[in-house]
């Protein structure tokens, strides 16, 4: 009895210490990982642009103060949306298919044509998966900070801890 | 079958079951995939040529050729004879260094296996890769009504607002898989309800602005939102005329590459505008007024990302996106006069303009008007400003231009018209009147 409250105090506990979040599912999948956060656009041409030529995944966009300099390599990106080139989805494609592409990309907002015309590209022509969950909203993206882990469920929801 | 919560025709349904092939029902499924993405609640048919945005054979990108295999190796072809970006070399117009040329040969190492394997697809000629696949040279010019897949941003925004065709800003390959299967998701640009306007833009400037910072103001505030703008018609005039549609080009390409704009309608000028008016608007819309107050401001707000903010300029990029033939003879005749002002014969400054080959060759074949722009020592190219500066021995050069596109996507310096104008002749930017 005593190991049964304890442990449902534990959980409770732990509950506390997370926060989970549901967006709609684009592209589903069961995941855990660590996550680098951009509050504005992410522009993917510009931030792979070293990826493509060297294999390196350091962020290479200067205009992102978020993201520039840091390593993006199999992160999970929470992010509002893509943006920049419509050249976007085959690249998110392309450094994907290197496998050094992100592994999931939360949204706060509605998916946009870039990113989901990468994701789906990776999908259906080159078999790999980028988990992708949008419409998690304001609070989702002022919620997350870098290093943090999180968990993504197959109904889209997100846990983070 | 996978639930996409689409109505499918049996065709398509037939399709996805891969009854005409693998490489077809990977297409079809990406189309359907992105559709669903965004609602879409069935596929409608093109009715148009595509246009697409991937033109450069770029290192790293093997996994969009060998895609490109697989499909060409299916025996599959676009419905009909498409168009695509502009090529990224040039250097018989675009002086280059060893250097520079060392690195555009790793840059863009899949050149020739790409143009092999867009010849296969079905594009339309060797002189088909512009921007501006719409001038009437080239001729990849939808009309009003008609339902296209393109993805280059500043063609989009064109074909949508100037000429009342319907587009999505959709992503590369996707609008070439849109080609392949013959099919377009019903959603956004697309729809009736997606081509209404969220915002009122009164322009209120005491003459007609810059395009460039007009269409950047407008990007930078209603980001992807449908605008309508209210007062250009007392500068440009009713209807739609060679310089008007000039000037929105221009226009259209600062508010997409600025914001994420892919249509806009202006009053008493674009054909939905004229049509419907004021019924175009939303029942609830912002407002936003530029005043030439704004129109500063504007300016001023752009940073400059050159490493010595007073270095003399290398190069003058003019033409992005690409120039009609009429501001071809345009900027001639304004470069010559400078230039008769200075008792001057040739720039002071490389100075590239960029249009269509096919734009091009129709200015060559007026031989006497060639002459004077080359011996002026203007070069005149079909090349993208913007691939050239994704070299990075070619940006790290002070690089100037009237394009607010170019400004967004490099490090290129932004300068009004008349600023070039005064740089190109005076070989220095020290001294332009930043505004008249």
């Amino acid at each position: 009895m005593f190991y049964m409250q304890l442990s449902m105090v534990i959980s409770r506990g732990l509950r506390n210490l997370t926060k989970n979040f549901k967006g709609r599912v684009v592209l589903g999948g069961n995941t855990t990982g660590e996550i680098i956060v951009t509050r504005q656009g992410f522009n993917v041409l510009a931030s792979y642009f070293g990826a493509l030529s060297t294999g390196s995944t350091i962020c290479s966009d200067q205009n992102n103060k978020d993201l520039y300099g840091k390593d993006l390599k199999n992160k999970i990106i929470c992010l509002p949306k893509t943006i920049g080139s419509t050249t976007g989805g085959m690249i998110l494609q392309s450094i994907t298919e290197k496998g050094i592409g992100p592994s999931a990309m939360l949204f706060s907002e509605h998916i946009d044509s870039l990113a989901a015309a990468g994701i789906i590209l990776c999908d259906v022509w080159n078999d790999r998966r980028i988990i992708a969950i949008d419409q998690l909203g304001d609070e989702f993206l002022n919620c997350v900070r870098n290093g943090q882990k999180i968990h993504i469920r197959q109904d889209g929801t997100i846990i983070v801890e | 079958m996978e639930d996409y919560n689409m109505e499918l025709t049996h065709e398509e349904k037939e399709i996805l079951e891969g009854k005409k092939g693998e490489v077809m029902r990977k297409a079809l499924k990406s189309v359907v995939l992105y559709g669903k993405a965004f609602g879409a609640k069935r596929l409608l048919d093109i009715d148009g040529p595509v246009h697409l945005v991937t033109s450069f054979g770029m290192v790293g990108l093997d996994t969009v050729f060998d895609m490109m295999d697989e499909i060409i190796g299916a025996g599959i072809r676009t419905k009909e004879p498409f168009t695509v970006d502009p090529r990224p070399i040039d250097y018989e117009n675009v002086e280059c260094n060893e250097v520079q040329k060392k690195v555009f040969g790793v840059l863009y190492s899949n050149q020739e296996r790409y143009e092999t394997q867009l010849k296969k697809l079905g594009i339309k000629n060797d002189n088909a890769f512009t921007c501006t696949c719409y001038m009437p040279e080239v001729g990849n010019r939808p009309e009003k009504g008609q339902i296209i897949s393109w993805a280059e941003s500043s063609a989009v925004v064109f074909a949508n607002s100037v000429i009342g065709a319907r587009t999505n800003r959709n992503s590369g390959i996707i609008e070439l898989l849109c080609g392949i299967v013959g099919k377009v998701p019903e959603f956004g640009l697309v729809t009736d309800k997606g081509r209404r306007a969220k915002w009122v833009i009164q322009v209120k400037t005491s003459k007609l602005p810059n395009a460039q910072v007009l269409g950047s103001a407008i990007g930078m505030k209603v980001v992807e939102d449908v605008p309508y703008i209210i007062g250009l018609d007392k500068f440009l005039g009713k209807g739609m005329n060679n310089t008007t549609m000039d000037y929105l080009k221009d226009m259209g390409a600062a508010s997409a590459s600025n914001g994420a704009v892919g249509l806009y309608h202006v009053e008493n000028i674009t054909p939905e505008a004229v049509e419907e008016g004021r019924e175009l608007l939303e029942k609830e819309y912002n407002t936003y007024v530029v005043d030439d107050n704004e129109i500063r401001n504007i300016i001023e707000s752009y940073p400059v990302l050159w490493e010595n903010m007073n270095a003399r300029p290398a190069v003058c990029f003019i033409g992005c996106p690409h120039l009609s033939i009429d501001q071809i003879y345009d900027w001639s005749d304004k470069i010559s006069s400078a230039l008769d002002k200075k008792e001057k014969s040739k720039v002071e400054l490389n100075t590239v303009l960029s249009a269509a080959p096919d734009v091009i060759s129709k200015f060559r074949s007026d031989e006497k008007a060639y002459k004077k722009l080359t011996d002026m020592g203007v070069h005149l190219t079909y090349i993208c400003p913007l691939m050239y500066m994704s070299n990075p021995e070619c940006s790290k050069q002070p690089v100037i231009t009237n394009s607010n596109k170019l400004r967004t996507y490099s490090k290129a310096r932004f300068l009004l018209d008349q600023d070039v104008l005064y740089a190109i002749v005076n070989g220095d930017i020290k001294g332009a009147e930043k505004f008249d």
